[in-house]
């Protein structure tokens, strides 16, 4: 590996910079339009969303070529543009954006993989009659999710991310008819949400303590150098520093986001969603955005290691993520939903990205999250084709021998499956998973991350052979005869697939480009990359179990795959353990009787307060103030009344009387006025004589 | 008896006239007529004070009374018209059947 020169940071705001909000913006302003038209206007409204997103994706592919400009000439680019939101007093929140290697990495996959995926949504949601509001939601979700990628101040970042987990609230609860999907879309909601009270703890403490929550702002951001000294030497509960827990409090919200243990329990419910859903939302973007979050406070969550140490941040963060890795891959084992092994797998893979993250660094988790991002999305596509071929059957043990019905899906699902299993060479998965393998090889802390990963690669290798052996070859076990999707939808398979097989070039260990180009140092193409000492033995063992987990798989599954009522192979062999697995270690229920009772128990409490307690105070209250009405009326009645009629009785008769002088005659005034002036006369004389 | 004193003894004479006219006749227009003699009762005593005044060579006097004359024209003109309208409306110049404005 070369040795790591530090490029000279550039912090000038360029053009692109400056146009950098337009990025989110397009997408969020084409959906308010979308949501402004009318139902069957499905032309428009598909045109806008792609319109807009192209348009994005066309912006961020000019501001990573802005950065791969600076890369290529040794500068780092960090542009930033902040401005002031709120003023109190001297109390300003700011918030801004910023350009650097890592934001413009996931700009481009954010919007890429969006972008193929709206595609594939005209052919998937072709039938729907809410296709507008559909193209409506999926805009504003891409939107935010351009907005947490570009956000330089974690204010606006967490806005974003609420506006990300409000359209996931939407789109999983799309077809809200179905009692499930509206279940699994509060859930969701609800699950995240208590990650989201940490993480927004995280946030307060932080701006207390460092009064800004901008990332980068020319050395008086919360991610530099004088911040951090200062959250390093507050000290926290329990032997942490305020940087250490501040760290933790935000990788409870990104655990909410990612699936971590143990807030995962959302994820595979979110499957009720239209699968373009789940593969843009639930695998390839949003809940990578947990780990995006981690990348981005990375600053934070390592201050205080010293050389080649680690923080307490980054080991909860490690052990969480090997842990979630294990968990899901073992749940997906006994899944029969073909979109619910996946979610499990998509679990496991975020598991990955957080073990990577806190062992390896910012590259080698974003690096997976990006090949991730394409083979995800590439497979919930794929299982998105067979469902819509398979007219909506989702138990794989109702399919099988689409290899022949669905060619196309066939091979692109077999490029996603082999580069999610990390087969070597030639898929993308392999380079980034071995990437974090080799972190977890060298941690300082404990070697059993390290066991717990390779276990999880065996795993994963394991029950997606089972899946494709399920879905794609054996003999039809289904009813109607399935069919190939139509082009709209396939080619954007095709496009993910050769990614996803092509994206593994940029993260060899002879041509580490990915992790020169985040970390800002030049690399060349090297093959004596690969005698790093262990490396090639660690690939090897790599390969090895990732060949003995396809060839279990091939074994088990090969000879006439189970009918739907048959039990599986594995649950005739054990049938103890693959109940426990079945029924997803009994997560879910542990919050049933734990959680969900106790709240259930508590609102007994409260409306039994509500209706005997408070109930009472209120209806005394108001018996109270019905006796004292009651008392007024009396006296209104009586008193009041009475004294207010008579005075109106003796104003009319006074008036009567008055109005008696008005006689309506001209000669009567004249004559009192003859009378008046003579009377007048009179008196002057009088009184003159006088 | 000064001739002052006679003229005024005429003024009154004449303002007591018109005053009993005005009210004691029942036909507007006569009302009208009693009003105009007792206006030019006040013009008498207008004209009698300035030629026995203190300043007979100044015309004041009679200045004053071509305004008061001028102003009775514009009046009665303004009165007849009335009286025309309110026979076109009512087919009366009766005061008396005019008790519309009564309280």
């Amino acid at each position: 590996m070369q040795e790591a020169i530090p490029f000279t940071p550039q912090l000038a705001a360029s053009p692109i910079t400056g146009l950098l909000w337009l990025i989110p913006a397009l997408p969020i302003v084409a959906s308010g339009v979308i949501a402004l038209l009318s139902q069957p206007r499905r032309k428009s409204s598909a045109t806008l969303a792609i319109g807009s997103l192209g348009f994005s994706l066309l912006l961020s592919l000019v501001a990573f070529g802005h950065v791969l400009a600076g890369w290529t000439r040794n500068v780092a680019v960090r542009e930033t543009v902040n401005f002031t939101w709120i003023q109190v007093g001297t109390v300003h929140v700011d918030l801004g954006w910023v350009l650097d290697p890592l934001s413009a990495v996931m700009l481009v996959m954010v919007a890429l993989v969006g972008l193929l995926i709206f595609i594939y949504s005209i052919g998937y949601m072709e039938h729907d009659e809410n296709f507008t509001r559909f193209f409506c939601f999926l805009s504003l979700f891409a939107g935010a999710m351009l907005g947490v990628v570009i956000a330089n101040s974690l204010l606006l970042l967490f806005m974003c991310w609420e506006l990300v987990g409000l359209t996931s609230y939407l789109l999983i609860g799309f077809w809200y008819q179905k009692p499930a999907a509206a279940a699994a879309a509060k859930k969701a909601f609800l699950v995240t949400r208590i990650g989201d009270i940490f993480f927004l703890l995280g946030i307060v403490w932080l701006f207390a303590q460092t009064g800004t929550l901008l990332f980068y702002n020319g050395g008086a951001g919360s991610m530099e150098a004088g911040a951090l000294a200062g959250l390093l030497a507050q000290p926290a509960a329990l032997g942490l520093t305020a940087a250490g827990a501040i760290g933790l409090l935000i990788f409870c919200g990104a655990a909410g986001k990612s699936g971590q243990l143990p807030l995962h329990v959302w994820l595979p419910d979110a499957m009720e969603g239209p699968t373009p859903v789940s593969a843009l939302i639930h695998a390839a973007t949003m809940v990578a955005a947990g780990v995006y979050l981690i990348a981005r406070v990375y600053p934070l969550m390592q201050a205080g290691a010293l050389t080649g140490g680690t923080t307490t941040a980054l080991t909860v963060v490690t052990w969480v993520g090997a842990s979630t890795a294990v968990f899901a891959a073992l749940i997906a084992v006994a899944q029969n939903d073909i979109k619910r092994i996946l979610a499990y797998s998509t679990i496991s893979q975020l598991g990955y990205m957080m073990a990577g993250l806190g062992m390896g660094g910012v590259a080698v988790g974003i690096f997976h999250l990006i090949t991730h991002g394409f083979f995800k999305a590439l497979l919930f596509l794929g299982a998105g084709s067979v469902i819509h071929g398979c007219h909506e059957e989702q138990d794989v043990r109702r399919m099988g021998g689409l290899r022949a019905d669905m060619p196309l899906t066939f091979a692109t699902y077999a490029v996603g499956m082999l580069a999610l299993c990390g087969f070597p060479i030639f898929f993308s998965g392999f380079w980034s998973k071995d990437g974090i393998l080799e972190a977890a090889q060298h941690w300082s802390v404990a070697k059993t991350p390290f066991y717990l990963l390779v276990f999880g690669a065996l795993l994963t290798a394991f029950y997606m052979t089972r899946q494709v052996k399920y879905v794609f070859l054996g003999y039809w076990r289904g009813g109607k005869p399935a069919h190939e999707s139509p082009a709209v939808m396939t080619l954007p398979l095709v496009i993910l697939a050769l990614s996803a097989m092509a994206l593994g070039v940029i993260g060899t260990p002879a041509w580490p480009w990915f992790r020169g180009f985040i970390e800002g140092r030049a690399v060349g193409f090297d093959w004596h990359g690969f005698a790093e000492p262990g490396l090639l033995m660690l690939m090897g063992t790599s390969t090895v179990v990732v060949f003995l987990g396809l060839g279990l798989g091939w074994r088990l599954y090969g000879g006439q795959a189970p009918k739907p009522e048959e039990p599986d192979v594995l649950e005739q062999a054990a049938p103890l353990p693959w109940g426990w697995l079945r029924d997803r270690l009994y997560v879910d229920d542990l919050y049933r009787v734990t959680v969900i009772a106790f709240y259930e128990w508590w609102a007994r409490v409260a409306e039994w307060l509500d209706r005997r307690v408070w109930g009472g105070v209120v209806a005394g209250v108001a018996w109270a103030f019905r006796g004292w009405a009651q008392f007024n009326r009396f006296l209104d009645n009586n008193w009041v009344d009475g004294g207010f009629d008579k005075g109106c009785e003796e104003l009319a008769t006074g008036g009567g009387l008055l109005s008696r002088v008005q006689t309506g005659r001209v000669q009567t005034y004249l004559r009192i006025l003859a009378l008046a002036v003579a009377a007048l006369a009179a008196i002057l004389i009088w009184s003159s004589r006088a | 008896m000064t001739p002052l004193a006679g003229f005024l003894l005429v003024a009154a004479l004449l303002f007591s006239i018109g005053l009993a006219g005005a009210l004691t006749r029942r036909n507007a227009i006569l009302v009208l007529i009693g009003i105009e003699l007792m206006l030019n009762a006040a013009n008498l005593n207008l004209i009698a004070f300035w030629r026995y005044g203190p300043h007979p060579e100044a015309l004041t006097g009679m200045m004053f009374a071509i305004f008061s004359i001028a102003v009775a024209a514009a009046e009665a003109a303004v009165g007849l018209g009335l009286v025309i309208h309110l026979h076109r409306h009512a087919h009366t110049t009766d005061l008396d059947a005019m008790n519309r404005m009564r309280g």
